[in-house]
């Protein structure tokens, strides 16, 4: 039982740490993604290839001044932000990242907690989330702020029926609410996964769930709740300092969320494209030893003077991941998270691709769309899916 | 532990259902309201009704609820004063609120004796596969007379709705 406690804690404490150390660099990744796409640099000046500047960004948002405007409710207007983070980090306990394995003799699974009803579970814990944006907008007491919450609740009750839907056809084929279980029955390779497997294969659900899920978290094309050429900032006009700041990694903790459950229930969580036998455990050494020699060559022609100096390191750094891959000892719980978290990732830089892509839905084009088109297809995907499954 | 845990969340659903009458404020209302129902979805859950917390939480304070909260915000609703008490409820109030809780705790007494009450934990049936079977088994019949009534509300919601609007 206290090794049991000690064990909890220490997994605590190790997915608090990655999931914050992944919330400050995701926001690095955006830019230079974004900034890629238009065919400029992106953050570049403080630290190599500007890798410091969420810790720069974090200092600044921590030592800005908190204002409080006058004319706010106060308790809801202190609360809202709370809501909103606190209700975006809890589900990530549910979220499994890979197999049990044996640290030190004793077996643990990489997950927090192994609910029965897990997907349930996010999913209540997410339509709490809706509460965070809608008060701030509220006790804002501005119409901006008013409007952004308004819009941002109508559209999250809007897109959650065509989301739980889209989640619901999986499940079917699955015949589990555990997303553990979920995961090892899609187990074998790429053609168990439920994206591909099955009586009918959730391609459609797929599509329907990431759309949704776009909606969800309030970014782009769906944005609408900060839209800022027509409401300034939205929902968080008001907020200053650490508040802000804390609806900004609510909303990325909201992405990663959303992309994890996209991987666990239609990509096969970390469960590798193909068998092991034929040599997929090799492929996290091969992306990782391509990149260091990539980022060595580089650096020997260099575009830009500095790079002479960055891309060896960072051409090193590679390679030694790409040989600690290899070691056995490790190779059992780092190939699985190396998988997970590849299709988190390519979920996350879609959502990023988008962003630098899509223009912005008008107001009544978004709710038309959910309900008049994703709604009706998820229903219908929904009946076929369980039409097949009681057939076959 | 349990009992502790009962005792917390029974003591915050009952503070926070004060509330919901207590303050002047629909949007404070209705937060109160949403603490109701998480912590009546914690209860379901100390009973070992997994499945119905979830559903609690998904739907009640989840959906309803949000849409409450909107509804409030869309008709930016103000402070309501207290004000029009009439003497008589003031006078009564306290004695007849007493005189109900006893009768309630006498009833609960009388129909539930002390070996018969629901301990928890104890509590087998709550996952969603054995709500699935309740529902679709012998429960089968309720369950759909339940939907159609549902729908028909829904319909009649649309068919007021229009009429304002012509």
């Amino acid at each position: 039982m206290d090794s049991f406690i000690v064990i909890s804690l220490i997994k605590v404490v190790v997915v608090f740490a990655a999931l914050m150390t992944t919330l400050l660099y995701l926001q690095w990744v955006e830019r230079k993604v974004i900034a890629h796409i238009q065919i400029r640099p992106g953050p570049y000046r403080v630290g190599p290839h500007g890798l410091l500047q969420p810790v720069a960004d974090v200092i600044k948002l921590i030592t800005k001044e908190d204002l409080i405007p006058p004319h706010v409710n106060k308790t809801l207007y202190i609360a809202a932000p709370f809501l909103a983070i606190t209700m975006a980090l809890i589900s990530i306990s549910v979220i499994p990242f890979g197999p049990v394995i044996e640290v030190a003799g004793y077996k643990t699974m990489m997950q927090l907690t192994d609910l029965n009803i897990g997907v349930l579970f996010v999913l209540a814990v997410s339509s709490m989330g809706v509460y965070g944006i809608a008060l701030a907008g509220w006790s804002s007491n501005n119409k901006y702020a008013l409007l952004g919450g308004l819009r941002s609740s109508a559209q999250m009750i809007s897109y959650e029926l065509p989301l739980s839907l889209a989640i619901a056809a999986p499940l079917l084929i699955s015949n589990t609410l555990s997303l553990r279980e979920l995961v090892e029955r899609q187990s074998g390779g790429i053609w168990n996964w439920n994206i591909l497997h099955g009586p009918f294969p959730q391609i459609i659900s797929f599509v329907v769930f990431l759309i949704a899920a776009f909606a969800e978290t309030n970014r782009v094309p769906f944005d609408l709740p900060e839209a800022e050429n027509e409401l300034v900032a939205g929902f968080h006009t008001e907020y200053s300092s650490m508040k802000f700041a804390s609806f900004f990694m609510a909303e990325y903790a909201n992405m990663i969320t959303v992309s994890a459950m996209a991987t666990l229930l239609f990509l096969g969580g970390w469960v590798a494209p193909w068998p092991a036998a034929y040599g997929s455990s090799l492929v996290p050494t091969a992306i990782f030893a391509f990149a260091g020699v990539m980022a060595l060559f580089h650096g020997i022609h260099p575009a830009r003077r500095r790079d002479r100096h960055t891309l060896p390191v960072f051409g090193i750094i590679f390679l030694v991941i790409a040989a600690i891959f290899l070691l056995p000892a490790v190779q059992g719980w780092l190939v699985p998270l190396f998988w997970f978290a590849a299709k988190t990732g390519g979920i996350l830089f879609a959502f990023m691709w988008i962003r630098g892509t899509l223009p912005r839905f008008r107001y009544d084009q978004l709710m038309g769309f959910t309900w008049k088109f994703l709604f009706p297809v998820a229903i219908l995907n929904l009946l076929v899916t369980g039409l097949l499954v009681a057939l076959v | 532990m349990d009992v502790i845990l009962f005792l917390i969340f029974a003591i915050i659903a009952v503070v926070c259902a004060i509330n919901v009458v207590v303050q002047t404020h629909p949007i404070s209302s209705a937060i109160s309201l949403v603490g109701v129902m998480g912590s009546l979805a914690v209860l379901y859950l100390l009973l070992g009704a997994e499945f119905i917390a979830a559903a609690q939480v998904i739907v009640y304070a989840g959906a309803i609820m949000v849409l409450f909260v909107f509804v409030i915000m869309l008709l930016n609703a103000g402070a309501e004063s207290k004000k029009g008490r009439s003497f008589m409820v003031q006078l009564l109030g306290v004695p007849l609120l007493i005189g109900l809780l006893v009768l309630l705790g006498w009833f609960v007494q009388r129909l539930y004796p002390a070996g018969a009450s629901m301990h928890f934990g104890g509590f087998q049936g709550g996952t969603a596969r054995d709500v699935g079977r309740a529902l679709f088994g012998p429960y089968l019949l309720p369950f759909e007379v339940t939907s159609i009534l549902v729908l028909i509300a829904i319909v009649g919601a649309i068919v007021l709705a229009r009429k304002e609007m012509d």
